[in-house]
């Protein structure tokens, strides 16, 4: 029609860019850390102890943030801080989708006793009092990369489940997959060529997040001291130290917390902005 | 004196191209006037203007929408709503959305009278009673003490009905009040709403695709294609002969069971390029002012 | 000439899950309530009735979306009333569907070349490119169609696309489920005009639900009026719309408003 429905275009996400940015820089600083920090992040000197970022009165030079009260640098710190953060995102949140998805995407689309039969153990699984379970799960198996990670997976994999399953349950009940069984194709070809395509923006969006999510169950588990050994620099560990001495040096706390916000915020705009920008339907 | 006189009424996309195209059109008080047109024609749009409903990416370009008259575009925004609520009232297309489905009928149909017209609760109760007796509906105590989904489609088409006319509008926009409906139950709300319409002598805007709908309620009809009419006439004379090459393209394409086996035409791509060589020459009159 | 289907005693019955009992069974509704019908070689069979007749439950037993309660329904001979899924792939692509909704029947996420091709190859057909061209070619669609999204094509094009995937396959039988009912009068004719014209070319057997007799008329050779899962008439279109013998029947004709200011309409 000569409406000028055609004619509207979508704005350019500058969500998408800015976020996608930022995690760019981040992915860059844990890769090259070795190579980029100015000085050794764990390298103590108390002569050097609360020295203030750069641009006031007092600071060294090359200490760009300042340091915490032991000497060492703020920066250094934080970029190593980042290669924790983003193995425990990407590991995390990648099993996590895995395995609730997938489950979410059997129960919803083959229903019946499979359906069934996941629900439930979702319910009951979601009846536990999940951070105290994770905690419990560290002080048994102790503290380290792999358990934050299981302990990750556990807590979280159900938002997966049920969200995919009442998708899978609502694109399932849509005429292409009549039009798809008429066509002759078999019930996994189904789930796997009509199915997942439309589950998997939402997919998407989930992913993100609960990377982002990852990134503060990581902070908030080190900042009460079940993270990997306390020598390894973590966002959540920095945060903790910072706090002791936050009225004599502020930076040591609010350097690590804005890096932490910005990650996380970036996770969950990432997948908005990839949905709006690579659905079909959408664009 | 017609009680709805629209005037170079143009409305496009924000940040898009134009959906009305300088349409005018007069509705006399008790007259019922057609809006027929393909989906994407604009019909609908020029409910929503009058109502003042328009969707919040469009955005009235020019015009003047005079109802009783008073231009309603250039009142301040209250007093358009205070005016258009106390005298115009819609029927919707789909009775199944356009209840609330928490809420007995009862509040849904009082609520207007009260909140916009002040009345008492007591009398806005009898009067409601008094309207579903009037739509024929059996038993109103207990209809309206029920909730939307324990009546049928044509029930609560018919409860929307008399939910329009209950503050006695001057004017009605029916938009597509029957497409959700089957043939048998279409009727019987067809005839209703013409019924109601005379008794009340009020003024309806009546939107809808099907041409043989028109032919049954309407006495004045304006053809739209790509948000510009191309016909405004009466009734009587668009089925004796459509003045418009596209008026009568489309009516060839309408089929009619007691037709035995006449072929559809359907419409000619040289009347789909002559009424769009229309539209543009239209919008290069918009440009120049 | 010989019968394609031939359908006896089709009972269908769903559980109401709105009534159902917080322990035990929930209760049957019945849809279908007994059906006997025959769709000859070549037919085009118009099913007609109002929302709730059970039409389109009627048109998803014959391709076997849904499984029969109770009566029989054989296909080419073939009793397919309670074949398996498996059992039922090598017939599949014999009695093929076209929907209502070409919007949501059209899987959003593939391209109309892919929608086409993807059950040419589920059927092992060769020369899938030139199967998809040719397809498109015989719904009037340009060969570039190919490379779009569904959410790209008007109402009327869409509908094309979903006959040109159910005669890609070469089917003996396609169920057209209210396919022009969302359609604007243009469209519609445009549609109504190239299914005839595919039906007589390929030798197809249709089966056509709608609602609207005007539409019935224009298409089919017989018509079957189904009132509340029971047939309440079954005759060919001349006749039925010349003696209407069934009150119902007799009711919708009734109720159709003409283009036409001069109907009695009463």
């Amino acid at each position: 029609m000569l409406d000028g429905r055609g004619s509207v275009k979508r704005r350019a996400g500058a969500r998408l860019w800015l976020s996608a940015g930022w995690l760019a820089v981040l992915v860059l600083a844990a890769l090259l850390a070795p190579w980029i920090t100015p000085k050794d992040p764990l390298a103590q000197d108390l002569f050097l102890g609360r020295l203030p970022p750069f641009w006031e009165t007092g600071a060294e030079p090359g200490y760009y943030l300042g340091t915490d009260s032991l000497g060492r640098d703020v920066l250094s710190r934080i970029l190593y801080g980042a290669r924790l953060a983003l193995i425990v995102a990407l590991v995390a949140g990648s099993i996590t989708c895995l395995l609730g998805a997938g489950l979410g995407l059997l129960a919803g689309f083959l229903r019946g006793w499979v359906d069934v039969l996941i629900s439930r153990f979702i319910d009951i699984w979601m009846a536990f009092p999940p951070v105290l379970f994770s905690i419990l799960l560290i002080a048994v198996i102790g503290p380290g990369l792999g358990s934050i990670i299981l302990a990750i997976v556990i807590i979280d994999w159900t938002r997966f489940a049920r969200v995919v399953r009442a998708e899978a349950m609502a694109q399932g009940a849509m005429d292409y997959v009549a039009s798809a069984r008429v066509a002759g194709r078999g019930r996994l070809g189904i789930m796997l060529r009509e199915i997942l395509p439309n589950v998997l923006p939402t997919i998407v969006v989930l992913l993100t997040l609960e990377m982002g999510i990852a990134v503060i169950v990581e902070a908030i588990l080190s900042f009460v001291n079940l993270s990997i050994s306390t020598d390894d620099p973590t966002w959540g560990g920095m945060i903790a130290e910072g706090r002791a001495a936050v009225y004599q040096a502020w930076w040591v706390l609010v350097f690590p917390l804005i890096t932490l916000f910005l990650t996380v915020l970036s996770f969950s705009q990432l997948g908005e902005g990839l949905k709006d920008r690579f659905d079909p339907v959408l664009r | 004196m017609s009680y709805l006189e629209i005037d170079r009424l143009s409305v496009r996309l924000r940040g898009g191209g134009p959906l009305l195209r300088q349409v005018s059109l007069t509705v006399a008080a008790g007259e019922v006037r057609g809006l027929v047109g393909e989906s994407g024609a604009g019909k609908s749009m020029i409910g929503k203007a009058v109502l003042g409903i328009l969707p919040r990416s469009t955005e009235i370009t020019a015009g003047r929408i005079v109802l009783d008259g008073v231009d309603l575009l250039t009142l301040p925004p209250a007093e358009r709503r205070r005016r258009i609520g106390a005298t115009c009232a819609l029927i919707p297309q789909d009775p199944l959305t356009a209840l609330n489905p928490s809420r007995r009928i009862g509040p849904q149909i009082t609520d207007r009278l009260v909140d916009i017209l002040g009345w008492p609760r007591v009398r806005a109760e009898a009067r409601a009673r008094e309207l579903l007796a009037e739509v024929y509906i059996p038993d109103p105590e207990r209809v309206m003490r029920s909730y939307p989904h324990e009546l049928s489609g044509g029930m609560r088409q018919r409860i929307l009905i008399a939910s329009a006319f209950a503050a006695e509008p001057k004017l009605i926009v029916a938009d597509e009040p029957t497409t959700a409906l089957d043939v048998t139950v279409q009727k019987q709300i067809l005839k209703l709403i013409k019924e109601m319409q005379e008794r009340h002598g009020t003024a309806l805007l009546f939107v809808t695709h099907d041409l043989g709908v028109v032919s049954k309620v309407c006495q004045s009809l304006s053809v739209l294609y790509a948000g510009l009419v191309v016909e405004d006439c009466a009734v009587r004379d668009f089925f004796r002969a459509p003045g418009h090459a596209y008026s009568a393209a489309l009516l060839a394409a309408t089929p009619k069971y007691t037709d035995a086996v006449a072929s559809l035409t359907p419409v000619p791509d040289t009347v789909i390029a002559a009424v769009r060589a229309e539209v543009a020459a239209a919008d290069r009159r918009m440009s120049h002012g | 000439m010989a019968d394609l289907y031939d359908v006896r005693g089709l009972r269908l019955s769903l559980a109401d899950m709105t009534r159902k009992p917080l322990f035990g069974a929930a209760p049957r509704l019945e849809i279908l309530k007994g059906l006997d019908f025959t769709i000859p070689q070549g037919a085009v069979m118009g099913i007609v009735g109002g929302s709730g007749s059970g039409k389109s439950t009627l048109g998803r037993v014959l391709v076997r979306l849904l499984e029969p309660s109770g009566g029989s329904v054989r296909f080419d001979g073939v009793d397919i009333t309670h074949l398996d899924e498996a059992a039922l792939r090598p017939l599949r692509r014999r009695f093929q569907m076209i929907f209502q909704d070409p919007m949501s029947s059209l899987n959003p996420r593939h391209r109309v070349g892919t929608l086409i091709a993807e059950p040419l190859k589920l059927h092992g057909f060769d020369d899938v490119a030139g199967r998809v061209a040719r397809a498109l070619d015989h719904v009037g669609l340009p060969a570039g169609f190919a490379a779009r999204y569904p959410h790209e094509l008007s109402g009327g094009q869409r509908q094309r696309v979903g006959i040109a995937r159910a005669i890609a396959l070469e089917p003996d039988f396609i169920l057209a489920d209210e396919i022009v009912s969302g359609l604007d009068v243009s469209s519609q004719a445009q549609v109504l005009n190239l299914l005839e014209g595919l039906v007589r070319e390929l030798g197809l057997t249709l089966a056509f639900i709608s609602h609207d007799l005007s539409v019935i008329r224009r298409l089919c050779s017989r018509v079957m009026v189904l009132h509340h899962g029971v047939i309440v008439e079954d005759r060919a279109t001349a006749d039925l719309f010349d003696s209407p013998q069934a009150a119902y029947t007799r009711e919708l004709l009734d109720a159709i408003p003409l283009p036409d200011p001069d109907q009695v309409w009463a």
